[in-house]
């Protein structure tokens, strides 16, 4: 029998399909087994302590020990509803990993984050199979609440509300729900279109239904849904991209790392995305790093991240860090771009050396110069503050209370569009998680129910 | 080096590590793979009367701790499910081809003088050192009168061993069950036969686990299950105390012990051989492993005597003994209080929760400059009771330190507590 050839394109694609493949295969039973004991079961334990949603993780640990899997899976989703991407994406070396305390003992961390995606993965699986959802919402309240982005925070904040037994309409302005879950997170980190099978799995509880195309600002006010609703959550996150600000921003081949990212996410063959032969990413975070790492799994020739400061004023981990130079990306610190070259399609960008003077950070006239075809910006994200109206806002921010209430009675925020803690999905899902625990207890209050701190404690705007 | 000979109820062995009567010993094959790899001896599964057994499958079950590792193991099978020639020719040749190691033959029968005795000529004539008789096994054989059916009783203990120390010229093993009140009625008993040396424990009766689909236990023959014999790590506790027990008793303390019972490693053997058993054997740990075990066991238990300088097993068998007393002979005066090394504690709080949940709370939490956590023992509440240093995680952070209280020995017996000793004391 002959051997059928592949085409050099078919192979081409079929390679970066293959690049693109989980980047952290999940634990089969047995391995999951074997991690699990090696968990010391602490009390009070450090790793709770340094998840902003303070899942319960040695009693998840200790189920899946116990062979309680779904038992494992309700104790992290009843903390976080999106315990599953969290297992995926969160940076757990600087959360609960970091805080294990084997790391203390010289001892490498328990796994946890590969841990609750195996408990997380089972009962979604068993779910997706026989839709029993495994929280059951409160009788009817009669109360319907509106939330602004079905992003972590929005849809976070729809679940718990849903399962106190309100009504919720969720406001989208995109196609598609899921926000940065779906648009902005490495394709590596949520294969098999994992953003949407949660998502699925979310609205499995009922009460909740999703407007899409509709834009605050546009097509909705804010003063639309106070009248028409008993309570509204705003999490539209941060919409808008970072600008340079330097010559030549606007040449072709220049864009923001999260269109490029969505992008890739959005693609049905990642090998149709279009990408440079030599790519220059700008910005020191996990957006820069991974639109750093796809580029070469594209198949660039040569990627270079270029960061202002130095290594350690990154805000992507070291972990990160060293994935990206494991895929052969070039990290340049200390350097800033000043000019951007081509005729109509960017050919070159030029970086002015920067150092610390006088405890600030400044350029020293030094400049060099990269080849590039594609420059992709990932400098940060700002607030788009259309539809806010007279929200009170503060360093590009929404201000909340800390009920997560804004300076208008009625309407909530959450997620990455007020500061409540790291910009991070774990923090979005925790923020409107208490957001819906306290729009509850202001709407139940008449029954006499004392007030109960919903904040984390970790600081409100 | 140390020399690892023993001698027992007469015979010597090259070392004290013997493979128990089971499933291990059954055949030639798997004994010659036992010699190769350096056993001392075999005890060859226990031989019956003919028609041999028929046995059932499945015939193991397993205990498994928190972590997946095996403590224990039951199992139902039967004796010897060969005929009696085959065994004994089996015998005769592993005899013949390895002269230095020891081979016991175990056996069991009926209440009936005729059958052990003539069943008794013949395992002797084949050849072997000694003669075990199997007072112990719990399940299966003694629903026909066997086994621990006679091992429990001290008269039909002593009648056995008695039939077959009139018969053989060779030293009589008797193997008891740990599956009475007191075990040294059973010892006593076999002493009274004349038995030259007891073997214990033979295996606990045991169901090891349900199956909660099948609703049956394991392990389950066609959907049903029995008790069985347990055996492995777990019974090891057990086995101690017993082998502790009789050989503090005066009346049987001149008795030679073959001890069973959890022996997995070399320093669960020095441990028996310290409480005055002259040899041990093995079973589930090799059933786990492979034979190949007993390698470590020899080299350890080398090592270990060459550290403490201890020439022959004689040199420390039995030195633990006159320390096993009592609870009345205890020093009630004595007082540890827990002592924590914040340097190499990683803060886990497992001591603090072990404390105040289930003791004395005496181990307080106070937050740590550095945004950790610190463990402090509260001594005037620390009862010494050792839990938190067995709980830790972390080797020596929690270490016992006497208290240096400067009081005299003193007994409860002696204590003025003690209601007893008040009622004395008032009467004189």
């Amino acid at each position: 029998m002959r051997k059928k050839q592949l085409s050099p394109t078919h192979k081409r694609d079929m390679d970066i399909e293959r690049a693109f493949s989980d980047l952290h295969p999940p634990l089969d039973a047995g391995a999951a087994f074997i991690e699990a004991s090696r968990c010391l079961y602490c009390y009070d334990a450090p790793c709770i302590n340094a998840c902003p949603t303070a899942i319960d993780i040695p009693t998840f640990i200790h189920q899946i020990r116990t062979d309680n899997l779904d038992g494992s899976a309700r104790t992290i989703l009843d903390a976080n509803i999106m315990g599953g991407t969290c297992a995926r994406a969160c940076p757990t070396e600087i959360l609960c990993e970091g805080a294990c305390v084997l790391n203390k003992g010289d001892e490498k961390p328990i796994r946890i984050g590969a841990l609750q995606r195996r408990s997380v993965d089972h009962l979604m699986d068993k779910v997706a199979k026989n839709g029993t959802h495994p929280f059951q919402r409160a009788p009817q309240s009669g109360r319907r609440l509106a939330v602004i982005g079905a992003g972590p925070a929005g849809l976070s904040f729809a679940h718990r509300a849903a399962m106190l037994g309100h009504d919720v309409t969720v406001y989208e302005a995109r196609p598609k729900p899921g926000g940065l879950n779906e648009y902005g997170l490495a394709a590596y980190k949520m294969v098999d279109d994992f953003a949407q099978k949660e998502i699925d799995f979310l609205l499995g509880i009922g009460g909740i239904s999703i407007k899409y195309g509709k834009k605050l600002g546009e097509d909705f006010s804010l003063s639309d849904l106070k009248k028409q609703y008993d309570g509204v959550f705003i999490g539209i996150g941060l919409g808008g991209s970072g600008t340079l600000g330097i010559p030549g921003e606007d040449l072709d081949g220049v864009e923001p790392a999260l269109s490029f990212i969505e992008h890739l996410r959005q693609a049905k063959q990642k090998s149709h995305v279009k990408c440079g032969r030599h790519v220059v990413v700008i910005g020191g975070g996990n957006t820069a790093i991974d639109a750093a790492i796809q580029s070469k799994k594209l198949g660039a020739e040569t990627v270079t991240l270029v960061y202002r400061r130095g290594d350690d004023s990154m805000s992507a981990t070291a972990w990160e860090r060293d994935l990206a130079r494991l895929n052969d990306v070039q990290i340049r610190t200390w350097a800033r771009p000043s000019s951007i070259g081509g005729d109509q399609k960017a050919d070159h960008i030029m970086f002015e050396r920067t150092k610390i003077i006088d405890g600030r950070l400044q350029g020293t006239g030094e400049t060099y110069r990269l080849t590039a075809d594609l420059i992709l910006k990932a400098i940060g994200q700002k607030m788009l503050p259309l539809g806010l109206g007279d929200l009170q806002i503060k360093n590009g921010r929404i201000v909340v209370d800390d009920q997560y209430q804004t300076s208008m009675p009625g309407i909530y925020a959450g997620g990455d569009c007020i500061q409540s803690g790291d910009d991070l999905t774990v923090q979005a899902v925790q923020d409107g998680k208490l957001a819906a625990l306290a729009i509850d207890q202001a709407l139940t209050r008449n029954d006499a129910q004392p007030p109960v701190a919903a904040h984390s404690g970790k600081g409100g705007a | 080096m140390a020399d690892l000979s023993c001698r027992i109820a007469g015979i010597d062995s090259i070392n004290p590590f013997w493979l128990a009567s089971a499933p291990p010993t059954d055949k030639k094959y798997n004994v010659v793979r036992a010699f190769q790899k350096g056993w001392g001896g075999v005890v060859w599964k226990t031989l019956g009367v003919d028609p041999p057994v028929v046995n059932v499958t499945s015939r193991y079950g397993l205990h498994k701790d928190f972590k997946g590792a095996t403590i224990g193991i039951n199992n139902i099978e039967l004796i010897s499910d060969r005929p009696l020639d085959v065994n004994l020719r089996e015998i005769e040749e592993c005899r013949r081809e390895w002269p230095d190691r020891v081979i016991i033959g175990s056996m069991m029968a009926e209440m009936d003088e005729q059958a052990w005795k003539e069943l008794a000529i013949r395992i002797a004539n084949s050849g072997v050192h000694g003669i075990e008789l199997n007072l112990g096994c719990p399940h299966g054989m003694c629903e026909r009168g066997m086994g621990s059916a006679i091992g429990q009783v001290p008269e039909m203990v002593e009648k056995t061993t008695r039939w077959v120390r009139e018969v053989v010229d060779l030293p009589v093993f008797t193997k008891l069950t740990p599956n009475i009140t007191d075990i040294l009625v059973p010892a006593e008993a076999a002493l009274a036969g004349g038995a030259h040396a007891v073997s214990l424990i033979n295996t606990v009766n045991s169901i090891v686990s349900v199956d909660l689909d099948a609703m049956a236990p394991d392990p389950m023959i066609d959907g049903k299950g029995t008790h069985g014999g347990y055996c492995g790590s777990a019974v090891k506790p057990i086995a101690l105390n017993m082998v502790a027990e009789i050989a503090r008793n005066a009346a049987t303390r001149d008795l030679e012990i073959s001890a069973i019972g959890g022996i997995n490693t070399w320093r669960d053997a020095a441990e028996f051989i310290a409480l005055g058993a002259s040899g041990v054997q093995v079973c589930t740990a090799a059933m786990l492993y492979g034979f190949r075990i007993v390698e470590d066991m020899i080299a350890g238990l080398s090592a270990f005597m060459d550290e403490k300088g201890y020439k022959t097993l004689d040199d420390f068998r039995g030195r633990a003994v006159a320390n096993t007393v009592d609870w009345n002979e205890l020093n009630m005066n004595f007082d540890l209080k827990a002592r924590i090394d914040e340097e190499s504690c990683i803060e886990c709080g497992r001591c603090h929760i072990a404390c105040e949940d289930t003791s004395h709370q005496a181990i307080r939490i106070e937050a740590k400059d550095d945004g950790g956590r610190r463990f402090v023992v509260i001594d005037d509440d620390c009862v010494g009771c050792n839990l938190c240093m067995h709980v830790c995680p972390v080797d020596q952070c929690i270490e016992m330190e006497p208290v240096a209280n400067g009081l005299p020995h003193l007994t409860w017996p002696d204590h003025p507590k003690n209601p007893a000793h008040k009622a004395v004391a008032e009467s004189v």
